[in-house]
């Protein structure tokens, strides 16, 4: 083709590429969901949590202190952080060092070296750590001086033994990546131990129910608590966890059931693998779920007596700081303890790829084929993960939360962390102003309260 | 000579609290409560080879999570009898409410008259032995053990349920996704035979019963039973 030519038909070319146009209904992203739908007949299951934006903690500011307020130096003036939970009702409350505790992830879902780094890295940071959906595994509870065990409406590997053995028992009723949900997971992980765990066959895809076999509602939740304060002579408290829904409700009818400490799992809350449609669509964030619950546990005249954990989306010292100035009593972590343990790390860049996935966005959990040996039970996979170096950052990251804590808690004057207030903060967007219950950042508006 | 607890000078968490001194010691002893009045969570969390006798109607959990005890209900139970329990026995002279054995794990659970909706339900290897009816979506998600049902069965015997197997004598209303009728061969016969011994169910004959079980197909996930889900 002479060059004027072809000058002109690449021009033509271009010129068509850039009248492209993307439709904002279908985008390629749901172009290739439809795709993936046509080809395999099935959902698409994943883990991680919710993608999509939410208002969240980064929507919220803290005031500081200046001529109205008085802050406390850093480094020098103490800042506490302790936590103690289940003064209602048990003989033995948990007593924290820091206000940020490991949440609820089963030995199936991760592997067992994965599941004792955990503990290690809890431990070492003075806080507790939680089962899962699988039973209690004994290297859990060796390396775990403050373990919470699960009663899920599975009940695998449920004992009388493990619940003695516990240090305090959490009745999960929903998560927030699924309310409403039941646990799941693929045959590539239903390994012989995970198997005999569960009292299952090896290599089924297991769909845990989602209700529990044995009570239906608050009435009979209750006399199911008092069986397990009978079993265990009320030393142990008791924990509901609850996935962010109608949570001033929810909060309410766990404090008539007779919870010591409500869980507050929202929307951002990860899972080891549930359907994408239930993560993106089911649940409210936990911005204002948080809010609902805190006003739920202050007309019963509940706060601080019934303590409130809130998990969902927690990443930094920041978020640990907001979700207590709003009135939580500490913070659990999830996904982002398994991202401290060494998951979606860049040195598996190659092994991401091989996935078809990349460091960063990998959240085929459920495949059970985790580069970084986290999420898996093979045993090659799992080997290459140290629970001692795991448990170490995990312990690092744990007390860089803690410190950032403590350093906006300072900075508005607060000896306790459990001292912040909402007073001390504001909002960015009228959005989270509205949900957080906190004036738009320069104004003293709250939408639905005053004018602005 | 056996020990009484009158449930009507007492409460629960007394009478629970004596029992459980037992517990991991192996011992045994005999305990015989009255009064119970249908109050809930009695006898829960025994770890010994005790016998208790509680004389009179139970609520909610009776026995649950038992190891080695074996209790006996001289009336009806409510809700949840012996709900996850490992092992030893338990026997209700009455009827039972819902979830009679959920979660059970191992151990003999013994229903003199009929068992509610949800009887075995998520069980785990403990076996049930009804000498009446059950109600609906019983063995519901049933993992292992065996259930046997000497009356009839309600609705959906055995929905979504894994390597259980279901005895059943009389009419089943119904059959759940995924459980269907399976062949009664000797071996199982003889199983029955056993079990029904182990009861002390007499005028039953292991022959007039049919066997259900999974028949696997939901175990892994296919297009083309989506249908079932």
């Amino acid at each position: 083709m002479p060059t004027k030519r072809r000058r002109k038909h690449d021009n033509d070319k271009q010129e068509l590429r850039s009248r492209l146009r993307e439709s904002a209904t279908f985008p390629r992203s749901v172009i290739a969901e439809i795709q993936r739908a046509a080809r395999t007949g099935i959902y698409d299951i994943r883990g991680f949590g919710a993608k999509r934006h939410v208002p969240t903690f980064d929507d919220l500011l803290f005031l500081g202190a200046s001529m109205s307020r008085y802050p406390l130096e850093g480094y020098r003036e103490r800042c506490d952080t302790n936590v103690t939970l289940g003064t209602r009702y048990a003989k033995k409350p948990i007593e924290l060092k820091i206000p940020v505790t490991v949440a609820g992830m089963s030995f199936g879902a991760l592997s067992a070296p994965a599941k004792e780094a955990l503990g290690r890295g809890a431990t070492i940071a003075g806080t507790s750590t939680t089962t899962g959906d699988g039973g209690m595994t004994p290297e859990e509870r060796e390396h775990s001086k403050i373990l919470v065990y699960q009663l899920l409406p599975s009940r695998y590997g449920m004992n009388p033994d493990d619940l003695r053995r516990a240090d305090a028992i959490e009745v999960v009723v929903g998560q927030g990546a699924k309310p409403g949900g039941g646990g799941m997971l693929l045959g590539q992980k239903i390994s012989p131990r995970v198997a005999a765990m569960r009292d299952l066959p090896a290599g089924i895809d297991q769909r845990s129910a989602c209700r529990h076999p044995d009570w239906t509602g608050p009435d009979d939740l209750k006399i199911k608590i008092e069986e397990l304060r009978e079993i265990t002579n009320w030393e142990k408290p008791i924990y509901i966890k609850i996935g962010a829904a109608r949570t001033y409700y929810d909060t309410a009818l766990a404090v008539k059931a007779g919870a010591d400490v409500v869980v507050l799992d929202g929307m951002q809350g990860g899972t080891a693998a549930t359907q994408d449609v239930f993560i993106e669509h089911v649940g409210i964030p936990t911005l204002p779920a948080l809010r609902q619950a805190v006003e739920a546990l202050q007309d019963l005249d509940m706060h601080r007596k019934v303590q409130l954990i809130v998990s969902g989306g927690i990443r930094t010292g920041a978020d640990v700081a907001k979700a207590l100035a709003m009135g939580a009593d500490a913070v659990s972590i999830g996904v982002a303890a398994l991202i401290a343990l060494g998951d979606n790390g860049p040195e598996f860049e190659d092994d991401y790829n091989r996935l078809d996935s990349s460091a960063g966005y990998y959240d085929d959990w459920h495949e059970g084929r985790d580069p970084a040996g986290i999420s898996t039970q093979d045993d090659e996979l799992a080997a290459r993960f140290d629970p001692v170096l795991g448990g170490r950052r995990l312990a690092n990251y744990l007390r860089v939360l803690t410190l950032e804590a403590q350093t906006l808690a300072r900075a508005n004057g607060k000896s306790h962390v459990h001292n912040l207030e909402p007073e001390d903060l504001v909002a960015l967007t009228i959005e989270a102003a509205a949900m957080a219950k906190v004036p738009l950042a320069g104004t003293d508006w709250i939408p639905g309260h005053g004018k602005f | 000579m056996s020990q009484r607890y009158d449930l009507a000078q007492g409460s629960t968490r007394e009478l629970n609290s004596w029992l459980h001194h037992y517990n991991g010691t192996g011992e045994s002893a005999a305990w015989q409560v009255v009064n119970p009045n249908g109050a809930h969570n009695l006898a829960v969390g025994l770890d010994a080879p005790i016998t208790v006798d509680i004389e009179g109607h139970v609520g909610y959990y009776c026995a649950g999570m038992n190891k080695y005890a074996q209790v006996t209900v001289h009336g009806n139970a409510g809700p949840g009898v012996a709900e996850n329990m490992m092992s030893g026995l338990v026997r209700i002279t009455g009827s039972a409410s819902q979830y009679a054995g959920a979660t059970a794990h191992g151990g003999l659970l013994v229903i003199e008259g009929d068992a509610s909706s949800r009887c075995g339900i998520s069980m785990k290897g403990v076996d049930i032995v009804v000498h009446g009816s059950i109600g609906h979506m019983s063995a519901f998600m049933a993992q292992s053990g065996r259930l046997v049902v000497c009356g009839d069965a309600g609705e959906a015997l055995g929905d979504s349920l894994y390597e259980a197997r279901l005895y059943v004598r009389g009419n089943v209303a119904g059959l759940g996704a995924d459980c269907v009728e399976k062949p009664m061969k000797d071996k199982h016969k003889l199983e029955l035979e056993k079990l029904l011994c182990e009861a002390g169910i007499t005028g039953a004959d292991a022959g007039e019963f049919r066997r259900f079980g999974s028949a696997r197909k939901l175990y892994n996930f296919n297009v083309d039973n989506a249908d079932a889900y």
